[in-house]
């Protein structure tokens, strides 16, 4: 029988050792977070407004449609300023921000993104009254991007 | 010599909300990658889009090696005036690349 201490220094081993290798080749959910936080700073983030539109299953995961629509009246006083985009197991966290305003209309971008691995994805809304909202969604990745031998 | 498709209206009512696409040829090489002979092939990507109506930016993308080859994208605009929508994406060794559609408000 293991006591009750062995068990938990090896859980904690265990989790060491699952983060450490992730954290040198490929942004992890930690280098997601700092990646936000130097977007968002001070700022709260919340739930809501933003809908980010991606195929639950991807199979190639070099090319796959993003969508992010934000409701937003697009006003001069109360308008999206900016949209971005992040991952969490990419190589990077950072996927695109873009700058938008009044001019706009709607606040809809569509583009396409290469995913590495199955993932959470997140967009962030920053809006002209200084506030964030954010959508996550989970995709599969079949086929990966980004690491695969040209071979 | 870049190759860009470009799907915009040509006309539009004052005030009317209109879509502009743009597509432009690229291997957004992510840098991550190994070659054939093992070496790291050298981060190759475009960096940022701009989009302008009448010299005014309207739209503005930074991007990363996320991004597909090939980057596509969609944004919105309200159609103030008659005029040229100009589109440039600039990036890694020194890509540029600049394109106009005309577009007429009335």
């Amino acid at each position: 029988m293991h006591s009750p201490i062995d068990r938990r220094a090896f859980l904690a081993g265990a989790a060491l050792l699952t983060v450490l290798p992730l954290a040198s080749a490929y942004a992890t959910p930690e280098a997601m977070a700092a990646a936000i936080k130097e977007v968002v700073g001070a700022g709260t983030i919340r739930e809501g407004k933003v809908k980010l539109d991606l195929p639950p299953l991807v199979e190639n995961g070099n090319v796959v449609p993003l969508t992010v629509s934000v409701e937003s009246p697009m006003t001069p006083a109360d308008h999206v300023k900016a949209i971005h985009v992040f991952n969490e197991k990419n190589p990077q966290p950072h996927v695109f921000s873009a700058r938008l305003g009044p001019q706009n209309g709607k606040a809809v971008i569509a583009t396409r993104i290469k995913l590495a691995d199955s993932q959470k994805i997140i967009a962030i809304a920053e809006t002209s009254t200084g506030q964030f909202f954010s959508a996550s969604a989970d995709v599969i990745v079949t086929l990966a991007a980004c690491i695969e031998d040209v071979t | 010599m870049t190759n860009v498709l470009i799907n915009a209206p040509k006309t539009a009512k004052p005030g009317e909300i209109v879509e502009i696409k743009a597509l432009i040829l690229h291997p957004m090489e992510t840098g991550f990658r190994p070659g054939t002979n093992g070496k790291i092939i050298p981060r190759n990507i475009i960096e940022r889009f701009v989009a302008t109506w009448n010299g005014a930016e309207i739209f503005r993308m930074e991007m990363s090696p996320a991004i597909a080859a090939n980057p596509f994208v969609s944004f919105f605009a309200v159609a103030t005036e008659s005029g040229t929508i100009g589109l440039r994406w600039t990036g890694d060794e020194g890509f540029l690349a600049e394109e106009h559609v005309a577009i007429t408000v009335g």
